[in-house]
């Protein structure tokens, strides 16, 4: 039946906290989840205080301060620090977004900040993307043709090259299906959010000869049809790109080919 | 433990090349719904206070007695194709799914069977 019991994992207890830095004139204070596999204990959450006086503006700027200079042990991912790799993604202030581009001054209060939801934590912000990057994969994200290959490039007019605008600045940073209850339920038969959102910019994409199969590879009530239009993928993209209106496309192509 | 891949696993068993028609059916039923049930809630309000006779009487309308009973289809057919998405959603036990989902769907059409022979009764009878 549906589990109503949470794992013992999901108790999370109150932390260290770390002393404020001296002199410190505008102190912020960040509460971030802990949990470390090899230690045999339940998640915390530590607390640290950043003076914001000696740190960038972003929370990736406060937790990259933290990691230097406070507790060496913090383990997250980050790479570009501006919004085109997708590694930061976390859950901040409660909502999944890049630690990059989240300006600390948006957050009122403490700044709680955890893995993304619902993911298997590898250590203390890194999420197992294993599933997920399978489900990636599946879709087979690439251009695929049945007719020769040309002596140049493929040509596309301007207006179909219109259509893929708001898909192709997916960063994959996986905000959307993390943030998606269907996906937290059903995670390992429903693509999710940014899956479909990627399966989608192939199907739209006027150069690609193979629609159908990608249609019939997705024609199935749970790799597409667990999506109930929560509308959780749209809101929280950091990228401001609408995930439910691709798999509302992806719908509409689906009755229109019966 | 697994040591299958987690590509393999993901593929699983493949597309059910299905869910189209059902997620078809749900957006007509409803829509179909809206209609219907803002008449039948207004007509019902409208026979406050109306004695068993008159009501009879309303039933036995042949219009009344058709909408009554697409009234009755629409909504037993919506509520089951909502209902498996639900168990679809929650219940992840395989063997308590396909329990579950075959008395969700017997119930629906016993009792949308039902509903339909009590206007057919009422109306054939007048």
């Amino acid at each position: 039946m549906a589990e109503f019991s949470l794992p013992a994992n999901s108790r999370i207890r109150e932390g260290q906290r770390h002393p404020r830095p001296d002199g410190a004139a505008r102190p912020k204070t960040f509460r971030i989840y802990r949990w470390d596999p090899d230690s045999g204990e339940t998640p915390r959450v530590d607390t640290y205080e950043v003076d914001l006086d000696k740190c960038g503006p972003m929370v990736l700027d406060a937790i990259i301060k933290i990691k230097n200079e406070q507790d060496s042990t913090l383990t997250f991912r980050r790479s570009c620090r501006e919004g085109v790799c997708g590694s930061c993604a976390m859950n901040i202030d409660g909502t999944n977004t890049l630690a990059c581009t989240k300006y600390i001054a948006d957050v009122a209060g403490d700044v709680k900040v955890y893995p993304l939801p619902h993911m298997s934590v590898v250590k203390d912000l890194v999420p197992d993307l294993t599933t997920i990057i399978a489900q990636y994969s599946s879709i087979e994200p690439w251009l695929k043709t049945k007719s020769p290959a040309p002596d140049r490039e493929r040509l596309q007019s301007p207006e179909e090259r219109e259509k893929l605008d708001g898909l192709w600045e997916c960063i994959l940073c996986f905000c959307c299906s993390t943030s998606c209850p269907s996906y937290w339920w059903n995670g390992d038969r429903y693509l999710g959010p940014a899956i479909l959102l990627q399966a989608y910019r192939w199907i739209a994409d006027s150069r690609d000869e193979c629609t159908g199969e990608r249609l019939d590879a997705l024609e199935d009530p749970f790799r597409l049809y667990r999506c109930h239009t929560i509308m959780n993928c749209t809101k929280t993209c950091p990228k401001s790109l609408n995930p439910a209106k691709a798999i509302a496309e992806i719908k509409k192509l689906m009755v229109a080919r019966r | 433990m697994t040591l299958r891949s987690p590509l393999g696993r993901v593929r699983g068993l493949g597309a059910a090349k299905d869910g189209t028609a059902h997620w078809w059916a749900q957006r007509i039923t409803a829509a179909a719904l809206v209609p219907l049930t803002i008449w039948f809630v207004a007509s019902i309000a409208a026979m406050a206070g109306a004695g068993h006779a008159a009501v009879l009487a309303w039933v036995a309308n042949p219009v009344v007695a058709i909408l009554l009973i697409l009234l009755v289809i629409a909504t037993f057919h919506h509520a089951q194709l909502g209902m498996q998405t639900v168990i679809e959603d929650y219940v992840h036990h395989e063997g308590t799914k396909v329990v579950v989902l075959v008395l969700v769907k017997l119930a629906a059409f016993a009792l949308g069977v039902a509903a339909v022979f009590a206007v057919v009764r009422i109306a054939v009878k007048g």
